[in-house]
C-alpha cells in the first residue's frame, strides 16, 4: 500500500459509496476531516502507508521511522495541540479455546482464528496507535504504526508531547514495544518485578487459569447431591 | 567622657561560617539536604490510593512522582473475556462517581458499530442521566475542595446535596453509584412516574446549593489566599499532557466536547454556554466546575421540557454481534474526555477497547504542576484537579 498517495485515497472513500447506496455512508469524513487528511498527506509525503475513515474519523498508518516526525507534523503543522492516548494492538489472535493456555475457559466469546487488521491494515503482528486532536481547529486524527515483532522499537513521542510519557509506560508494560527517546521507561501500573506483557494476546486471563469459568465450580453441591455431600452431612450428624 | 557607644566593630564574616559551632553545642548537625515525603496511597487528601513520592527542599517541593497502580483492575483485558453487555458492568467501576456518564461512550460505540441507534426518547433520558452523573459529582467536589483548604461545613453540604441527585438516580436507574442501566439500542426500562417533577424539584435545591457553595467559598479570604495563583496550568502545555474537561476549560482554552466534538446524545438539541476562565490555576478550576454545576441543572430543566414520548428500545438482535469494525466514542465526561476505541472482529465480544479516561492524564501532568510549590498547595492542587482513582487506575 506505500504507493497509496496521501490526498487520493480519502475521496476514493468518501465519494464512492454515496453513488452506489442511497442511505448515507457512515464513515464518510466532514469537509474539516477531508482537509485534515490532505494536509496531513501532503506534508508526510511517502511517510503515509495507509488511511482509512471509521465513522467520521480519520485513521492513518505511517512510517515505523517517521512515527516522531508524524507528531510533529500533527502537533505543528495542523495544529493537534492535545494529546488523547497513546496505545498498542496485538492483532494475533489469542490462542485457542481449551489449548494449554486457556485452562478450561468457555465462557469468554469467541474470537475468530484469522489474522485481520482493522483500519489501514497492519503489516505485522503488533501496531503502535495514538490519537492527536486539535483544541481550536476541532479536528482529531487516529494515527498507526507497524511495530516490528524482533526489536519491538518505537519512537518515543514524548519530545514532541510530554503528555505521552505515562501513556508509552503503560504500553511498553503491557505490551513490551520499547519506545526510543522515552526518559524512563518503568512500570507504571505493575508492580517493578512483574515479568510477561499481560495485554499481549497470548499472555492469559490468569484469573481464568487459577480458577476455570464457569462457575459451576464453585457451587457447592446441595445436601444429597453429591457423594462428598453426603460424606459431609454424614460427619455432620454423627 | 563620651556619651555614645563606642562603634562596634565591623565583621566582614558571614555569619553561617559560624553555624558548626551552635550546632556542636547541641551535638547535632543539621541536614539541610532534601527530604523525601511519602504522602499516600493511604492519605486522605489523595481520595483513594494515589501515592506521591514528593523530595521537599524545605517547604517547597523540588519534585514529585506520582506512584499509580494500587487499584490497576486490568479493564482492557478484562473486556477481551467479556460480552458486550456484560462489559457495562465492569466499566462502570472505573468512574465510579459518575457511572452512568462512562457507559454512555461504550453504547455509542457497539450501537455505532451494530448500525443501531436508540430512540430519541432513549436519548433524551441518558443525556439527563448524564448531566445529574456531573451535577452529582462536581456538588461533591464543590464542598470538599473547601475541605483541603480547612473548611468543614461545605464538605457536609456537598454530601448533603448530592444525596437528592443519588436520589434520582436510584429512583430512576435501581443503583445509586452503579446504575448498569444503558443497553445496546436503548435503556433498561422506562422512567419511573413522577420522575420528572421530582427532577425538577431537586434541580431547584442544586441552584441554591451553588449559592451556598459560593457564598461560604468564592470571595472568602483565606479560600482564595488559598487557591488564587496557586497551580497554574498554561493552556499549551495542559493540552500537551492531553490535560481535558473542566480543567482545561479552567485555563482558558474553549473546548467542550458537548459543543466541539462529534454529535452525541441530546446535546445539538440543547442551548448551553461553555464556561471558561482565563487564570488556570486552582480557584479557576473551582470556579468553571461551579457554573457547571449550574449549567448542568439548566440543562437537566430543559431536556425534561423538551422530552419526546416514545420507545426506549430499537430493535435489537436476541444475541448480540457486533460486526467488524472500529470505532472511537469519545464523550465529555465530568472529569474529562472519556473515549473507547473499540475494536471488534465479528464476535460477542470485542477484540481490543482502549479506554481512555480522564483522570490518567489529568494526574499525568502533577509532575511538572507541582514542582516548586509549597507543601500545603500540594494538597489544594490535588483537590482542585479532581481526580477519581478508579479513573486512573482503570
Amino acid at each position: 500500500m506505500s504507493d497509496v498517495s496521501g490526498t487520493e485515497a480519502p475521496e476514493a472513500d468518501v465519494e464512492a459509496e454515496p453513488t452506489e447506496d442511497v442511505t448515507p455512508d457512515p464513515h464518510a469524513l466532514d469537509d474539516r476531516h477531508t482537509e485534515l487528511v490532505e494536509r496531513f498527506g501532503t506534508e508526510l509525503g511517502d511517510a503515509v502507508l495507509d488511511q482509512a475513515s471509521v465513522f467520521g474519523m480519520p485513521v492513518v498508518r505511517v512510517r515505523r521511522i517517521e512515527w516522531r516526525r508524524a507528531a510533529e507534523v500533527a502537533k505543528g503543522a495542523l495544529d493537534c495541540d492535545y494529546l488523547c492516548f497513546v496505545s498498542g494492538i496485538d492483532w494475533m489472535p489469542a490462542p485457542k479455546e481449551g489449548g494449554d493456555e486457556a485452562g478450561s475457559d468457555t465462557s469468554a466469546p469467541v474470537q475468530p482464528q484469522e489474522v485481520t487488521y482493522g483500519a489501514a491494515g497492519s503489516d505485522g503482528r503488533f501496531q503502535v496507535f495514538a490519537r492527536v486532536q486539535s483544541t481550536s481547529r476541532l479536528w482529531g486524527l487516529t494515527l498507526k504504526a507497524d511495530v516490528d515483532d524482533e526489536s519491538l522499537l518505537v519512537q518515543s513521542w514524548v519530545p514532541v508531547y510530554p503528555g505521552a510519557d505515562w501513556h508509552e509506560r503503560e504500553t511498553w508494560e503491557m505490551y513490551g514495544f520499547v519506545f526510543d527517546g522515552h526518559p524512563a521507561l518503568r512500570h507504571l501500573y505493575l508492580p517493578s518485578e512483574f515479568e510477561g506483557h499481560p495485554l499481549r494476546k497470548d499472555y492469559p486471563l490468569l484469573s481464568r487459569v487459577v480458577k476455570p469459568w464457569p462457575g459451576l465450580v464453585d457451587v457447592e453441591p446441595m445436601p444429597g447431591e453429591g457423594d462428598d455431600a453426603a460424606e459431609t452431612t454424614a460427619e455432620a450428624s454423627s | 567622657m563620651s556619651t555614645t557607644n563606642p562603634p562596634l566593630p565591623e565583621f566582614d564574616i558571614d555569619p553561617r561560617a559560624f553555624r558548626h559551632l551552635a550546632d556542636a553545642q547541641v551535638g547535632v548537625e543539621l541536614d539541610t539536604g532534601d527530604m523525601i515525603l511519602n504522602l499516600g496511597p493511604q492519605h486522605p487528601a489523595t481520595h483513594g490510593t494515589l501515592r506521591l513520592v514528593v523530595r521537599l527542599d524545605g517547604e517547597r517541593v523540588v519534585s514529585a512522582d506520582p506512584v499509580i497502580g494500587y487499584m490497576h483492575r486490568g479493564y482492557e483485558k478484562l473486556v477481551e473475556f467479556r460480552t458486550y453487555p456484560q462489559i457495562t458492568t465492569l466499566i462502570n467501576r472505573i468512574d465510579w462517581l459518575s457511572s452512568f456518564a462512562n457507559e454512555v461512550p461504550f453504547i455509542d460505540a457497539a450501537e455505532q458499530l451494530m448500525g443501531i441507534e436508540a430512540p430519541p426518547r432513549a436519548q433524551y433520558i441518558r443525556t439527563v442521566l448524564t448531566e445529574l452523573s456531573r451535577i452529582s459529582t462536581f456538588v461533591l467536589f464543590l464542598g470538599e475542595m473547601g475541605l483541603q483548604v480547612g473548611a468543614l461545613t461545605p464538605a457536609f453540604y456537598g454530601f448533603r446535596d448530592r444525596e437528592h441527585v443519588l436520589n434520582l438516580i436510584e429512583a430512576a436507574t435501581g443503583g445509586r453509584f452503579h446504575p448498569n442501566f444503558n443497553r445496546i439500542g436503548g435503556l433498561k426500562v422506562d422512567l419511573p412516574w413522577g420522575w420528572v417533577n421530582d427532577t425538577r424539584t431537586a434541580m431547584k435545591t442544586i441552584f441554591d446549593a451553588c449559592d451556598t457553595f459560593e457564598d461560604l467559598l468564592v470571595g472568602n479570604e483565606i479560600f482564595e489566599a488559598r487557591t488564587r495563583s496557586i497551580g497554574i496550568i498554561p493552556p499549551e502545555l495542559g493540552a500537551a499532557y492531553g490535560v481535558s474537561g473542566s480543567n482545561l476549560r479552567a485555563s482558558g482554552v474553549d473546548w467542550d466536547l458537548r459543543r466541539d466534538g462529534k454529535p452525541y446524545l441530546a446535546y445539538p438539541d440543547l442551548d448551553f454556554k461553555v464556561w471558561t476562565h482565563p487564570d488556570g490555576d486552582s480557584f479557576a478550576r473551582y470556579w468553571v466546575r461551579l457554573q457547571e454545576t449550574r449549567e448542568a441543572a439548566r440543562m437537566v430543566l430543559q431536556l425534561l421540557d423538551g422530552m419526546p414520548a416514545g420507545p426506549i428500545m430499537a430493535k435489537v438482535p436476541r444475541i448480540i454481534k457486533v460486526p467488524e469494525g472500529e470505532a472511537w466514542v469519545e464523550t465529555e465526561n465530568p472529569l474529562g474526555q472519556m473515549g473507547y476505541y473499540v475494536i471488534s472482529k465479528g464476535a460477542t465480544g470485542p477484540f481490543r477497547v482502549k479506554i481512555r479516561s480522564a483522570s490518567f492524564s489529568n494526574v499525568s501532568i502533577l509532575p511538572w504542576l507541582l514542582r516548586g510549590v509549597f507543601v500545603p498547595d500540594v494538597i489544594t492542587i490535588l483537590a482542585s484537579l479532581y481526580f477519581i482513582l478508579g479513573d486512573i487506575d482503570r
